[in-house]
Parts: structure tokens; C-alpha cells; sequence
């Protein structure tokens, strides 16, 4: 086995960080869809769209000269907006209706998002820069870039703030009953429809937050949206719906796979092996969930 | 009556058919015009080059007529081009390459922006026996196919980056180096990477990593970290505009330290701009740049074609405009020579084309790609905090010298 990884195992330790730091971004955009999921029954096809638009916002702070880092704030605002919107232009129209129409909905708001940043903000792929710099370890040996770790501390700080604000919230606590039944929150006197439009508001939120921290992590694209959609689909696929430590444990065991994919079966394979990860862990749901019918019978 | 009314009409309607049929096949050359056709794309993700090959296409066309435009038979003729958005899509341009032949009657086309729309159209223009000259579409695999009727005045894929290999040994004393690769799986970046593993069995040079990039793809850094464990003498990254700026951002980011860097798409990400000093020596492979000393009679030099284009469209014109601007120029001496607007005598009159012009020189080879033109390589400078592309190979047309090794990142 000529594997590089096991010449030199201190990649381990860099895979490994490079992994998690990755996860855990991605397991708050999960968390979004999760959220929106659960409450509302519909898968969002639009979500990376709306990661890249939040993006989009950081970056013309940083144009303007401001820090991109504080996108993390004004980006969530304004897309809670967009989020709300979107709900009382489309989404509400679909909300209780068949799984598949609003992936249909979803998959026309993503067509005309891409479209409209197309159009506004231009076909160039753009980044903003942080300049926060590099942390080393083991004599250099392991390197993670600052802008990487800022990411993770921002995306946990905002699960845990939203996990409280859902316990403790007047609002939350709504979210959370509709998300159980939403016929008897109705009856109890719970304004169904206005805890929708906050449900996809905050999704667009954290879509938000998560944009901006592409925005100086990655690269941005009006095109680029779907990869994260597929992504946050599988880490809550993976997860389950209202499964919290479920979506960052999903996200971060994803990232460090993906990363160990890299170098065991080589890069042309790591979003394939993710997949196919996907497949057996659908199949073994399956299988268990099987057993437990006949049990039952 | 009514049964001879109805077949009157018939006839007649058949008769003004035939009519329409026959006078838009004559609708390549309309008056004074010789009509062209062309699907570039104006919305969708390549829209940027696209508007890039529109404003060379449109500036030549300009340029040419106001110049006395094209001689054939004695008689001066304009050019003229009908365009379509094709949304950058592939499906969509070979719709359009046909819709442009069968119902506009063009007869001579220019190509989309892209090497996968071009693919998309040769397969149309090759059946009806269309001439294609096109500017935009580099892959190896569009000159492989014997295709007759299309003409490239762009080198092939495969040329982009081989020379920073030879330059790498060169460095190097003669002797082979160890090569680190990393390409988007694209029609056109796995074309450079096979110009790369060509120069590496030439040199003798070894492939130590040679990564393929899935194209959902943002994240090197596995592919970096591999890179910073075995120490590679020259990091070969091509994955378009994405591909550029994750790379220079995350090598920035995890101080690679590698003695060579090769790249594609500086020029189309605007790195040096966006990434400033942190793109700061990464060796880039150009089709054209504007010091290069080619000239032509209606555009001048590179250095006024790029004032020219500057002034009309208020912005420094990338190679992509530079090449469809040079298609434009192959058509006018190719219409000249066949003195004909026959579509045969034209194609076998681009055959013979052998010419220079502003954006340098061309010549067909027998699968249409461009073989009298060699790749540019600059490296980004900088002075200060603003940064600047400057060519250092071929050493003939060389503004700066190459700076070899890299410093490292803790060195800078």
C-alpha cells in the first residue's frame, strides 16, 4: 500500500482538521434546511442559492471597503428578509401542499436566483479577502488557514444561540409546536402562518451567516449554489429531522470522510464516495427499518 | 371552382415557399453585405467571455469596414454578423447553429465562447458544410476528429502550460523535475494536463501527484497538503476562473512554498487584481498579450489594439477579445484569396491561410488548430500593493525576468 497518508500520517491530522472545519459549515446550512424541513415539510432546492446570495452581500461590504467578516451580521438581516418574502410571494402557497410541488417551487425560486445574481452581480467568480492569516502547528507541519477556523467558531456560536433562542423564545417555542402538530398549534392559538414566514426566515438567516463565511473561505458564483444544497440535503438525510448534535456530528463525520476519501481513493473520488456513502446508509435504514416492521407484525 | 381555387392557392403558396427557400439561401451576402452568424453567450455563466468575444468580434467588424472592408470580384463588401444568446448552453447552441443555417442561410459562421459549445457546434456546421472560424474553443479533441470546415486561431489546449514545464527543466540545469498537478475533470483542463504529461515523458520528468478536480469542487486543500509533504518542483493548477482563485487563496492561506507555480485563467479571474499580492509569481499561460510584437494593418500593434478597444468598450481587453477580434481578420484575407463567396473555395482558401496579425501568427494545421502561434507565459508582479501580468517566456517577447525559485511564504 503506497498510500501517502500512511508515509507521512501528520496528513492525517491535517485531514482531519481540514474535515471538521469544513463540516461544521456545512452542518449549519444543514441546520437551516433541518429546521425548515421539520417545521415545514419542504425540501428547499433553493438553499445554496440563498447561501451564495448571502455570500454576494458580504462581498460587496468588502468592494465598499468594510471588513467582509461583519457580513456575518448585516448578511442574516437583510437575508431574513429575503427569506420572508420568499415565503409570502411562493412558499406559502405550497406550504401544506404534496412534498413534490415544492421541490418543484424550491427548484424555480434556485433558476430565477441564479439568474437574477447573474444579471446584478455579473458571471465573474469572486472572493473577499480577510487577511486573518494562518495558524501552525506541529512545526508548521499542519496548516489551517484563520479564515477556516473563524468559520467554525462563527457557524457553532450561531447553532447554540438558535438552539437556546428555540428553547427559550416565545417565537421558538411556536416553531417547535407547529413542527409537532401543526393543527393542534393552530387550535391552541399559535398563528400558523406567521411561524412559517420566521421558520424560512431564519433558514435564509443562517444561509446567510453561511454565505458570508464562504464568501472569505471559498469562492463565489452565481452558479455555485447547488453543491451545498446536495450537501446540507445528505448531512440531514444522514442525520435525521430533529436531530441537532445529529446534523453537526452528520456534517463533520461528512467533511472528515470526504477529506480521507481524498487521499485513500483519490480526489476524482471524493464526492463519489460520499454518495456512496449516502446509498449504503439509505440501504441500512432500510434493512433495520424492515426488521422492525416484521417485529411489530 | 372551389377545388380549383384550393389548388390555385396551393400552388401559390407552394411557389412563394420556394421563393423564401431560395432567396435565404442567398442571404449570406445581402447587398453590400457578407452576412455572418454567430451564438455567443450574452446571459448564463460564461456571459462575461462571452460579452469578451461579442466586443472583439464587433470591434474587428467595425475596424474592417470602416477600412474598406472585404474585395471580392472587384467589388468592396462589409461584414455584418447576426448573433444569438446561446445562455451557455451547449444544447442551446447547437440549436442556434443550425437555426442560423437552415433559417437565416448563413453561410459562414464564427464560433460561441467555450470549448464545449464549440463542440456542441462543429458536429452542425460540419454536416451542412459550413466554414466555422472560431476564437474560443481551445480542447485537443476539437482538431482530433477530422473535421473539415473548422478553423481555430487559437493554440490547442494542450500547448497552454507544456512550456512552463520546459522553462521548470531549463531552471533546473537540464535535468527532470518532479511535477504536482491538479486539473478540474473538464474537457479543457484535462487537454492542458495532457499537454503537461506529454512534456513530462519529453523531459523525463515525474508525476509525483496528478489530481483530478471534481468540478462541484471548492476545496484544495487535500491536494495542498499533498503538495506540501512531498515538495514538488513545479505545482501545475488549471480549473478555470474557480479553479485559479481557490488555488492562489488557499496556497496563500497554507504556505505552500513550491519553486514553480503554473497556472490557467489569471487573465479571465482578474487574480491579480482580486488576490493582489498573494497571486503574486504564479506563472500564467496566455493565449495573447499586448506587448507582444505582432502587427497587422487595420488594429496596428497590441498596444494600440488594447488603446482601441480600451476606448470604445472601457475596459482592458482580455485575449479572448483579442482572438475573436483576430477571426474576424482570417475571414477578410481567406474571402480575399477565394475571391468568391463560394463556401468550398472559402474553406479551401482558410486551409491555405498563413498570416500575421496583431494577435500573432496563423496558420492551419490539417485538424484546424492554430500551429504558427506559441503560447505567452507572465508571471504576476508586483510593485507595492498593485499587481501586473508580465510576460517572461518566450524569451523574444520577454518584459521581465523570470523569478526562479519562488521566495517562500515565510520570505515574503
Amino acid at each position: 500500500m503506497d498510500y501517502l497518508i500512511f508515509k507521512a500520517p501528520i496528513l492525517m491530522v491535517q485531514a482531519s482538521m481540514d474535515g471538521i472545519l469544513l463540516g461544521i459549515l456545512f452542518a449549519l446550512i444543514a441546520y437551516g434546511m433541518a429546521l425548515q424541513w421539520g417545521v415545514m415539510n419542504i425540501i428547499n432546492i433553493a438553499q445554496g442559492d440563498l447561501v451564495i446570495m448571502g455570500g454576494y452581500i458580504a462581498y460587496f461590504m468588502y468592494v465598499a471597503g468594510i471588513h467582509p467578516a461583519f457580513g456575518i451580521i448585516v448578511s442574516p438581516i437583510i437575508m431574513y428578509f429575503v427569506g420572508w418574502g420568499l415565503y409570502k410571494l411562493v412558499i406559502n402557497k405550497v406550504v401544506d401542499r404534496d412534498l413534490f410541488i415544492s421541490i418543484l417551487a424550491t427548484f424555480g425560486i434556485s433558476i430565477l436566483m441564479q439568474q437574477l445574481m447573474n444579471f446584478v452581480f455579473g458571471a465573474d467568480v469572486v472572493v473577499a479577502q480577510s487577511n486573518f492569516g494562518t495558524t501552525m502547528l506541529f512545526d508548521n507541519s499542519v496548516t489551517l488557514p484563520n479564515s477556516k477556523i473563524f468559520s467554525a467558531i462563527v457557524s457553532v456560536v450561531f447553532a447554540i444561540f438558535l438552539i437556546i433562542y428555540m428553547k427559550r423564545s416565545k417565537l421558538g417555542r411556536a416553531i417547535r409546536a407547529t413542527a409537532q402538530n401543526a393543527r393542534a398549534a393552530k387550535i391552541l392559538g399559535v398563528d400558523t402562518e406567521k411561524v412559517y414566514a420566521a421558520t424560512f426566515g431564519i433558514n435564509a438567516a443562517l444561509c446567510g451567516v453561511a454565505g458570508a463565511l464562504i464568501a472569505i473561505t471559498f469562492t463565489l458564483h452565481p452558479y455555485v449554489g447547488l453543491p451545498y444544497t446536495v450537501r446540507s440535503f445528505m448531512i440531514v438525510i444522514i442525520a435525521g429531522l430533529g436531530n441537532l448534535p445529529g446534523v453537526a456530528l452528520s456534517g463533520m463525520g461528512l467533511g472528515v470522510f470526504e477529506e480521507f476519501a481524498d487521499y485513500i481513493l483519490g480526489t476524482e473520488f471524493r464526492i463519489g464516495a460520499v454518495f456512496m456513502l449516502l446509498v449504503l446508509i439509505l440501504v441500512y435504514r432500510r434493512f433495520k427499518l424492515s426488521r422492525k416492521r416484521e417485529y411489530l407484525k | 371552382m372551389n377545388k380549383i381555387s384550393k389548388l390555385l392557392v396551393t400552388i401559390l403558396s407552394a411557389i412563394a415557399l420556394a421563393f423564401t427557400s431560395v432567396s435565404s439561401s442567398f442571404a449570406k451576402v445581402e447587398g453590400e453585405y457578407i452576412v455572418l452568424g454567430a451564438a455567443v453567450s450574452l446571459t448564463g455563466k460564461y456571459s462575461t467571455n462571452g460579452k469578451h468575444t461579442q466586443n472583439g468580434y464587433n470591434l474587428a467588424v467595425e475596424r474592417i469596414n470602416s477600412k474598406g472592408g472585404v474585395k471580392v470580384g472587384g467589388k468592396s463588401y462589409k461584414f455584418e454578423i447576426i448573433y444569438y444568446d446561446d445562455e451557455s448552453n451547449s444544447k442551446r447552441a447547437a440549436q442556434l447553429a443550425e437555426r442560423l443555417i437552415k433559417q437565416d442561410g448563413i453561410k459562414y459562421m464564427l464560433g460561441p465562447y467555450s470549448s464545449g459549445l464549440t463542440k456542441a457546434m462543429a458536429p452542425v456546421t460540419e454536416e451542412n458544410k459550413i466554414p466555422m472560424v472560431e476564437a474560443n474553443g481551445a480542447s485537443r479533441s476539437l482538431f482530433t476528429k477530422g473535421y473539415k470546415y473548422l478553423f481555430a486561431v487559437l493554440s490547442p489546449a494542450n500547448q497552454y502550460l507544456e512550456v512552463a514545464i520546459d522553462l521548470a527543466v531549463e531552471k533546473n540545469g537540464g535535468k527532470p523535475v518532479n511535477i504536482a498537478m491538479a486539473f478540474e475533470q473538464d474537457a479543457f483542463s484535462q487537454d492542458v494536463r495532457l499537454g503537461i504529461v506529454d512534456a513530462a515523458k519529453r523531459t523525463g520528468s515525474k508525476i509525483t501527484i496528478d489530481d483530478k478536480l471534481p468540478k462541484e469542487l471548492n476545496d484544495m486543500a487535500a491536494t495542498l497538503a499533498k503538495v506540501k509533504a512531498t515538495k514538488p518542483d513545479v505545482l501545475v493548477v488549471s480549473g478555470h476562473s474557480k479553479g485559479a482563485l481557490t488555488a492562489i487563496r488557499q496556497i496563500a492561506e497554507m504556505k505552500v512554498d513550491v519553486p514553480m507555480l503554473a497556472m490557467t485563467h489569471c487573465d479571465a479571474s482578474k487574480l491579480a487584481k482580486q488576490h493582489g499580492k498573494k497571486s503574486e509569481y504564479a506563472l500564467c499561460a496566455a493565449q495573447w498579450h499586448k506587448t507582444l510584437s505582432y502587427k497587422d494593418k487595420f488594429f496596428g500593434n497590441g498596444k494600440k489594439y488594447d488603446k482601441d478597444f480600451t476606448k470604445e468598450y472601457g475596459y482592458a481587453p482580455p485575449y479572448q477579445a483579442a482572438e475573436s477580434s483576430a477571426a474576424l481578420l482570417v475571414y477578410k484575407d481567406a474571402f480575399e484569396r477565394a475571391n468568391s463567396f463560394d463556401t468550398e473555395k472559402l474553406r479551401n482558401a482558410l486551409a491555405k491561410t498563413e498570416m500575421q496579425t496583431f494577435y500573432g501568427n496563423i496558420k492551419f494545421g490539417s485538424g484546424g488548430q492554430n500551429t504558427a502561434k506559441p503560447m505567452v507565459l507572465f508571471q504576476v508582479r508586483c510593485k507595492g500593493d498593485t499587481c501586473e501580468n508580465k510576460v517572461v517566456a518566450p524569451t523574444k517577447w520577454a518584459s521581465a525576468k523570470l523569478v526562479h525559485p519562488v521566495p517562500s511564504w515565510s520570505k515574503r
